[in-house]
């Protein structure tokens, strides 16, 4: 407890006043506004503030969504296209929320690779990484669970792929499957659980982002040099520097997600889910929304069993443990690359191979959206294979070989 | 980096051109394609003449209330007349007994069998699909309709197909139960229109599209104004930003 003769005496008016007994003015005064923030970000520190207001939109949207949503089995394909067609502004607020999940993905996805070519994961911000990847991981359950909300075929067909998963699970795995569906297809319960999760999680998310923050605000940004800032002449406060340049940074954005929303509103999605769902009829394709389509690649890449000394691990488990394993290795990074220097300015090698992995990815996004037949499986094998290798070996080879180089003392300092 | 955000940006262009075989279809252009694109409701009105006078018979479109037909310019006397040639099952009355009425304008197109068993019956056993959110169901949408009804061709030699089943070079697997149903002639239109099967299948598909979509055009409008408009207010952070920028950094 802070000894009341330390407290400043109030200051005037009613903000002085509250400010006073909650100091909830001058900690946003100190956060927001005076916050001392390195002078050279890039336009790559614009996707944080970005996500923070996808995350806002959604559930802002999503809110306004279940005023009119029924989520029982009979009726909550009509009742989504009555919202499209009879509630007034109804189909902007669903196709905003249905476009804002990709953008929220893209977003939080080049936020992600931000953090990996600018070594944001490393000492001390390990905790901020930690607390990202879990916001990405929440993220993910929660676009599965909202996909699934409209009934359509995808959203039948989908829950029924996802959650099948569990049943790889030894011993536990059918009691996990019907738990996680409430009855032994997916149906009803199933429906009516996932609203209520879906619900629920983006305010899970809200708390891990206040954390996220907290931990940011710590030791502030790092920079696209990856130094550590020593001398004060390389910060200047947040406001109205770089407020003004989220906001740019902002419009460009909603001119983007706008053109969606207005001009291709189902261009993300599929249309076998304007097909209402029947548990009857299999779709020739089932496939994931395009931001799940490298996990589920990675998913579908061991098609083999692993044979261990005293048991096997079949495939099916196999992949599904790979699949949980490629989000799970993010929260270890920091201790898988371990080399000193954090920005790739000045790491070439890991540049390479950043760019690799990078590239892998993409492949793996396209392997996903692809039957898995012919050299699509091989490709898929060894894109998964990559991706492993990359936070495994390579990872830790660079961090011990790679050279050191000598990093500039402050951020005018030119570099050769 | 640049190639980062642009490979990411193409990565999710080049995404919905996933499912694998799928087969080519002939380009129409609509009236409402592209981002000022209108209905002709003209042609909408001609559309759901071919709706109401073919595929009603077989299909139904529950998600459309007769009121919706002010989109296509009927005027509230000419709606309640068309709700009115339509029988609806109400009830049950004070005696808990059902009955049938004539529509309304709030009443939503009748099904025309009274269940999907019934439907499928009818149909050697393959169901109608509902024509509401037909153009939103199918890759290719308006395209894909105009193409399929007009795709029945002769089976290629040695193709088999079972009974009730037809050969259609649009059609997934190109097997449909639904026999061609529309050939030149079929619809007598009163406005001049040419009565060919090219013209009925362009004007049911633009039906088709309004009815899976009634606020397609107010969708673009409102997404002209909210650009133009996000446009300049980005326009004006940035002259800001520029401002800020030279008394921040002295560049
Ligand atoms: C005699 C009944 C009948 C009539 C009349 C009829 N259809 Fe069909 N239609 C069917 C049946 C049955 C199917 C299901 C075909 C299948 O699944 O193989 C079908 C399927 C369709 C499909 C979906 C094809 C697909 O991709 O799955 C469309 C689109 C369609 N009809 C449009 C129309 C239009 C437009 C008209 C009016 C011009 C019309 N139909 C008239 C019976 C009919
Ligand atoms: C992390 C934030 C969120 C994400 C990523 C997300 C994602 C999704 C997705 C992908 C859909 C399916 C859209 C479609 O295809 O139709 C959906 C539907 C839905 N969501 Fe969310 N959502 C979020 C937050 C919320 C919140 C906070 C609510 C508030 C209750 C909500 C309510 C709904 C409802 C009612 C639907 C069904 C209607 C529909 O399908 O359009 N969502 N969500």
């Amino acid at each position: 407890m802070e000894s009341e003769s330390k407290i400043p005496p109030a200051k005037k008016g009613i903000i002085g006043w509250i400010d006073h007994r909650l100091p909830i003015f001058s900690f946003m005064d100190h956060e927001l506004n005076r916050y001392p923030t390195p002078k050279n970000l890039n336009i790559w520190w614009n996707f944080g503030s970005l996500a923070g207001i996808m995350l806002m939109i959604m559930i802002i949207s999503g809110i306004f969504l279940a005023m009119n949503y029924t989520a029982n089995t009979q009726m909550a394909f009509n009742s989504v296209e009555r919202i499209m067609r009879d509630v007034n502004g109804g189909w902007l607020i669903r196709y905003l929320h249905m476009n804002g999940a990709s953008m929220f993905f893209i977003v939080v996805y080049i936020h992600i690779f931000r953090g990996l070519y600018y070594g944001s994961y490393k000492p001390p911000r390990e905790l901020l990484w930690a607390l990202g990847v879990a916001i990405f991981l929440i993220m993910m359950a929660t676009a599965f669970m909202g996909y699934v909300l409209p009934w359509g075929q995808m959203s039948l067909w989908g829950a029924e792929v996802i959650t099948n998963f569990f049943s790889a699970i030894p011993v536990v795995g059918e009691d996990l499957v019907q738990l996680t569906r409430g009855s032994f297809a997916v149906d009803n319960p199933t429906l009516t659980r996932f609203f209520a999760l879906h619900y629920l999680m983006p305010f899970l998310i809200v708390g891990l982002v206040v954390l996220h923050l907290v931990a940011l605000h710590r030791f502030g940004s790092n920079n696209p040099k990856g130094i550590d800032i020593t001398s004060p002449k390389d910060k200047i406060p947040f406001h109205p520097y770089y407020t003004l340049k989220d906001l740019v940074g902002l419009g460009v954005f909603l001119m983007f997600y706008s053109a969606f929303v207005f001009f291709a509103p189902d261009y993300l999605g599929h249309p076998d889910n304007y097909i209402p769902a029947n548990p009857l009829q299999t779709p020739a394709h089932i496939v994931p929304e395009w931001y799940f389509l490298p996990f589920y690649a990675i998913l579908r890449a061991i098609d083999f069993d692993i044979p261990l000394l005293l048991f096997t691990i079949d495939s099916k488990l196999a992949g599904v443990l790979a699949m949980f394993a490629s989000v799970l290795v993010l929260f270890f990074l920091p201790w898988l690359d371990r080399h000193p220097v954090r920005s790739a300015r000045f790491r070439p090698w890991y540049k390479i191979v950043f760019w690799l992995f990078l590239f892998n990815a993409l492949v793996l996004g396209y392997v996903g959206s692809q039957p898995p037949e012919g050299t699509m499986i091989m490709i898929g094998q060894a894109a998964t294979a990559w991706y492993f290798i990359h936070f495994f070996v390579l990872l830790p080879l660079l961090s011990k070989y790679e050279p050191v180089a000598t990093l500039p003392k402050t951020l005018d300092e030119p570099t050769i | 980096m640049r190639l980062l955000f642009l490979s990411l940006f193409l990565f999710t262009l080049m995404l919905p051109a996933h499912a694998a075989e799928r087969i080519e279809l002939p380009e129409h252009t609509w009236t409402f394609s592209g981002p000022l694109g209108k209905f002709d409701q003209n042609q909408l009105q001609r559309g759901f003449q071919v709706y109401r006078e073919v595929c009603a018979t077989c299909h139904s479109l529950s998600l459309i209330a007769f009121r919706n037909l002010g989109d296509l310019g009927y005027n509230e006397d000419e709606i309640k007349a068309i709700a009115a040639s339509y029988e609806i099952k109400d009830g049950p009355n004070d005696m808990g007994e059902m009955f049938t009425r004539p529509g309304r304008p709030s009443d939503h197109f009748p099904d025309p069998f009274p269940n999907r068993k019934a439907a499928e019956a009818a149909n050697n056993g393959a169901y109608p699909p509902d024509l509401s959110l037909m153009t939103k169901a199918r890759h290719g949408g308006a395209d894909y309709v105009k193409a399929l009804l007009m795709g029945y061709t002769e089976a290629p030699a040695g193709f088999d197909l079972a009974d009730g089943q037809y050969y259609n070079r649009f059609m997934p697997g190109h097997r449909i139960a639904m026999a061609a149903p529309l050939l030149d002639g079929a619809v007598d239109y009163k406005d001049g229109s040419p009565k060919t099967l090219d013209q009925y299948t362009s004007d049911v598909s633009a039906f088709l599209t309004w009815a899976a979509e009634p606020y397609m055009i107010q969708r673009k409008e409102t997404g002209l104004r909210v650009m133009l408009y996000i446009g300049l207010m980005t326009l004006i952070f940035y002259l800001n930003y520029r401002l800020v920028k030279r008394r921040v950094k002295g560049a």
